[in-house]
């Protein structure tokens, strides 16, 4: 039984007066995919954002209830979010490579954190470009702009970023709702092969996504986890009534 | 349906007048700059020191005179207005004393340049007993510059999707590191655009400049480069008289024969000078951002 890597207690978040989480117990174990679905406007985004402090940066939210990552509370006074976020990384929905070089982007947090010598870095931007599964597409073009791929490969650089400060657990948000099938799928399959070592928490709408990648699904409504369990038994054979009548696409 | 083709065709043609009578004057005036100030130039113009009295004196003084201050002011408000700008962008709190600062410097743009100069004048000139110096005129520049400098570079730095914020913050770097390593060096391009568009301002301001550089240009040796001799061209303690105020001037009381063909020459340098700014400005704005994101 792998340990509790990320546990979060009765955690609720506001939006000045409106509370668009209501008091989420949610645990996440070493290693593998969870996928968090829901409806528009359920909160899963918030809550995942929550789990990196990114939700800091937008003003009038208060937070409440615990998150720990290892046991450490995430929003202790002296918790420093430069450390969380560089254990706890985050994709986003629109890829958002820096305008520099591809090269540059992988090891941009690496080389701000000090990191000068050159083997090392060359080898830490093959090691990440391959685990994100775009090595072979620009190993030929590292040192041209990032700007110059297409969304499925910008998205999988900023992938291969996250994981050159090697994290703990990656973030995701809605990572191929900007993307074509194709370069979708490609995600999918880098995700598969990153979850032996990572783990991976991702929002998707998609619910075919989240059946074909996610060994745990957590069904968020109205504020509400409503219910989380393996993702088989979610999709076959889920508990609640919501969850089913959302999986059977009667409503969302 | 008809109807609405008409309609787009008549809004269509009144768009293309009114934009053909602005490109009209726009061409009409400089080309009357032009023109007229085209055949008064010369090496002998651009580099010989002013004369008073008789004729065949150039403005070799006075355009050096623009440069140097141009680079003074430059120099004082850039490093001032790039601070305030990434404060006010970056990390103000959206309160009532970051508004009080953004109305502050709303109004002091638009204060006008002979306010401003004369504030200098009692200011720099008097109390500081700076006299009528370059040094004066750059903190008067300064006044006037900084305001729109600032303007221009949080334009520069909204400009930057808030995506490459958070890509910078989610992995792991700090506000600074992520405003200084990659917010910065992605606005560099259109920051320098905005410098360069506000040093053709500068470079053509005379209001500021009558009273706080002074309107007299001492004969320089420009041998002599050392900053403290009175001589020297590099002295920010002498008076300077700039090109825009030399047009001034000689137009109100310039009483050399040629006094008509000075100011035509001189007008044409002031133009062109700002041409090649906006020139420089597209050129190096594109090949730095080509540079720096290697595009």
């Amino acid at each position: 039984m792998a340990e509790e890597i990320l546990t979060t207690q009765d955690l609720h978040l506001y939006y000045g007066n409106k509370e668009a989480l209501k008091g989420i117990n949610l645990n996440f174990k070493e290693k593998g995919i969870t996928a968090l679905i829901g409806p528009s406007g359920c909160g899963k985004s918030t809550y995942l954002r929550t789990l990196n402090r990114m939700n800091d940066l937008i003003p009038g939210v208060t937070i409440t209830g615990t998150a720990r990552f290892k046991g450490k509370d995430l929003y202790a006074p002296d918790a420093d979010t430069v450390e969380i976020r560089k254990e706890i990384g985050m994709v986003f929905q629109q890829p958002n490579p820096f305008p520099f070089s591809i090269y540059d982007n992988v090891i941009y947090g690496l080389r701000i954190a000090g990191e000068k010598d050159k083997e090392k870095l060359d080898a830490v931007v093959e090691k990440s470009l391959r685990q994100a599964a775009v090595w072979d597409e620009v190993k030929d073009h590292l040192h041209e702009s990032a700007l110059a791929l297409s969304g499925g490969q910008q998205q999988r650089v900023c992938i291969a970023r996250v994981l050159a400060v090697s994290p703990e657990i990656i973030l995701l948000d809605e990572p191929t709702s900007a993307l074509d099938p194709v370069s979708s799928s490609q995600i999918e399959t880098t995700l598969l092969n990153l979850r032996q070592d990572y783990t991976i928490i991702i929002v998707t709408h998609n619910l075919q996504q989240a059946s074909r990648i996610a060994d745990r699904t957590a069904f968020f409504m109205n504020g509400e986890l409503v219910e989380v369990d393996a993702t088989k038994n979610i999709f076959m054979n889920p508990a609640q009534k919501q969850t089913e009548d959302y999986i059977s696409g009667r409503f969302g | 349906m008809l109807k609405a083709k008409l309609q787009n065709k008549i809004a269509i043609g009144a768009l293309y007048g009114v934009a053909g009578i602005v490109v009209l004057i726009l061409v009409a005036l400089l080309g009357y700059i032009l023109v007229s100030g085209m055949p008064q130039l010369s090496w002998h113009f651009l580099t010989a020191p002013a004369k008073a009295f008789l004729k065949g004196g150039g403005v070799g003084v006075q355009l050096f005179n623009s440069f140097y201050l141009l680079i003074l002011a430059m120099l004082i408000s850039f490093p001032i207005a790039l601070g305030a700008a990434i404060y006010l962008y970056e990390y103000a709190k959206d309160n009532w004393v970051t508004s009080v600062v953004r109305t502050a410097i709303e109004i002091l743009s638009s204060l006008p340049s002979v306010v401003v100069g004369l504030f200098g004048f009692l200011f720099f000139v008097v109390k500081l007993k700076l006299g009528f110096s370059i040094l004066s005129g750059a903190f008067a520049l300064t006044f006037f510059n900084l305001p729109l400098l600032t303007r221009n570079i949080e334009d520069s730095l909204h400009t930057i999707s808030e995506n490459q914020r958070e890509g910078g913050l989610a992995l792991g770097l700090s506000r600074w590191e992520t405003v200084n390593k990659i917010i910065l060096p992605a606005a560099v391009p259109s920051i320098l655009t905005g410098v360069i568009l506000s040093a053709g301002r500068v470079f053509g301001e005379a209001a500021a400049l009558i009273y706080t550089a002074g309107q007299s240009a001492p004969a320089l040796n420009f041998a002599d480069w050392n900053p403290f001799n009175i001589s020297s061209p590099l002295n920010p303690m002498r008076p300077a008289e700039t090109l825009a105020v030399h047009i001034w001037k000689i137009n109100s009381e310039g009483i050399m024969p040629d006094a008509k063909a000075i100011s035509s020459g001189s007008s044409a340098v002031l133009v062109i000078a700002i041409l090649l700014f906006n020139l420089a400005a597209r050129y190096l704005g594109k090949r730095l951002y080509k540079r720096l994101t290697s595009a």
